[in-house]
């Protein structure tokens, strides 16, 4: 009988489990993961799980039998020690030998840590899975001055989380404007705003030098030599690709674990797929590595087709969403390159979008409380050519859905 | 616990039972009802817990909100009782309500 392993059990790595079973495969599967947890939702471990409207049993995304019903056999709370491709053997750290005839690698991203002087501190925390996520909020429940290093989607969903809480906050970041890496400076402005609006302090362009912690208190020492004093630091500075197997194994890897439109790696053995990868999107000339649910869950059926030997080429349209407090920013399209904004409705009155072009052809989206809107751009941009008119795009009085 | 019956693309009924405060889509997930996939969580944001509220229930279980009302023009088959189950929630009011899996991929 065929073994297939699967190493890493976040969502891709579930979602190539079931998509191989789905597709008829009857032979061995291994899902070998290194958070003891049954796989699970990282999404609300930002919102709802830290906010404590939901438990940790609900964020599973499948019940303990399940998996048995299906043949899924989990090795859950053992990290992989090493990748032997030659000879097609995983080796895990409590010394088990898992031989396979095909790998799935859906090893995810890992936060990237500060590195100033103090970031040691226990009080300086992360966010990322949900070991973090049971820290975060236990500590949140007892902290009255909160200060967020990094004004990215973790760090404003954490900010808005922490106002509901009744904490003092502030965010500082780097960069002239939040969440620059990823929307148009409206976009920006309009989330800085909201977040001033219900009191958070938010600081621009600020470099952290060192956070100096004593029983009291961290003091948060910038480069410009002010300072930020609070209870409790979180990080959210970015995730860093989960490629060290790889790599050690021997498999091509470029700023994460690089795979083609088939999800296959440089081994032919060896598919991979989710936040680690560097990959090829058919709809996108170069190559690039996301973060997000979508990619996870559609470049993982992409890969248990090609081990299914049913290959299919990865051409999604990425989508992404976040909440903070009453808002809802759902985005769609990659906007990076774009040379044009075309803004549908008004940020001030809380419900907008924007759409992104580059050589006039619709290629992004973000939309901000307005769903019917993102829905339609999701299909928009998933439709070849995309030059769609300007003007009616920004007339809110035409109804979107009459345009294609 | 209210009694929720779920009827799978293959017409097979699934009866369970879902705790009050639960989503519909949970109450589904936990039983391994087939077809109800909910990849994104429950966030009302990928369509992949669709399903049609049998006929006798309409008026019980009500209308889509604005966000799910946009989300379901994702999905496969949308008919005047499609519904996110994601976005129902169990309430006692619900006991014995009767879901039709819709064709999530």
């Amino acid at each position: 009988m065929k073994r297939f392993i699967i190493v890493g059990a976040g969502q891709a790595g579930l979602q190539v489990a079931e998509s191989l079973r789905r597709g008829g495969f009857d032979g061995e599967v291994l899902l070998v993961g290194e958070e003891a947890s049954l796989p699970y939702q990282r999404p609300p471990l930002s919102k709802k799980y830290l906010l404590g409207e939901v438990e940790a049993p609900r964020l599973l995304f499948r019940p303990a039998d399940h998996y048995a019903k299906l043949g899924i056999a989990c090795h859950l709370g053992v990290p992989v020690a090493k990748l032997d491709k030659e000879n097609r053997i995983v080796y895990l750290a409590d010394g088990a030998e898992l031989c396979y005839d095909r790998l799935a690698l859906t090893t995810g991203a890992r936060v990237r840590e500060l590195t100033v002087p103090g970031a040691g501190d226990p009080r300086v925390c992360y966010l990322r899975g949900l070991n973090d996520a049971e820290n975060l909020r236990v500590r949140l429940s007892q902290a009255r001055r909160v200060a967020i290093i990094g004004g990215g989607f973790i760090g404003l969903e954490v900010a808005a989380i922490a106002r509901g809480l009744g904490c003092e906050v502030a965010v500082l970041e780097t960069q002239s404007r939040v969440l620059q890496r990823v929307v148009a400076p409206v976009v920006s402005d309009f989330f800085a705003r909201i977040h001033r609006e219900r009191g958070v302090n938010i600081q621009l362009a600020q470099q952290v030098s060192a956070i100096d912690a004593t029983p009291d208190a961290l003091t948060i020492i910038t480069a410009d030599g002010s300072s930020v004093v609070a209870d409790l630091i979180v990080a959210g500075i970015g995730v860093l690709p989960n490629i060290e197997l790889a790599r050690a194994s021997g498999l091509l890897c470029d700023g994460g674990i690089v795979v083609d439109e088939f999800a296959r790696t440089s081994d032919p053995s060896i598919v991979s797929a989710g936040d680690c990868t560097m990959h090829r999107n058919l709809l996108y000339p170069r190559p690039h590595r996301i973060e997000s649910v979508q990619n996870a869950v559609d470049q993982a059926k992409v890969a248990a087709g090609t081990l299914l030997d049913h290959p299919v080429a990865y051409a999604q349209v990425p989508w992404f969403w976040s909440d903070q407090y009453d808002f809802k920013l759902q985005m769609t399209g990659i906007s990076t390159g774009y040379d044009e904004l075309v803004l549908r409705g008004e940020p001030e009155k809380g419900a907008f979008s924007v759409f992104y072009y580059a050589d006039e052809r619709l290629i992004a989206a973000d939309s901000i409380n307005r769903p019917a809107e993102h829905m339609v751009s999701r299909k928009l941009i998933a439709t070849p050519g995309g030059c769609y008119p300007k003007a009616q795009l920004a007339d809110t009085a035409i109804d979107l859905k009459t345009i294609f | 616990m209210p009694k929720i019956t779920f009827i799978d693309l293959d017409g097979q009924q699934h009866v369970t039972d879902v705790a009050i405060g639960l989503s519909v889509m949970e109450g589904a997930i936990a039983n391994g009802v087939p077809g109800i996939l909910a990849i994104c969580g429950g966030s009302c944001a990928c369509s992949t817990c669709h399903a049609y509220v049998d006929d006798a229930w309409a008026g019980v279980v009500g209308a889509p909100n604005e966000i799910e009302d946009a989300t379901l023009e994702l999905a496969n088959d949308r008919k005047p009782l499609s519904r996110l189950t994601c976005q129902i929630v169990v309430t006692p009011e619900l006991d014995g309500l009767v879901i039709h899996v819709a064709k999530n991929d």
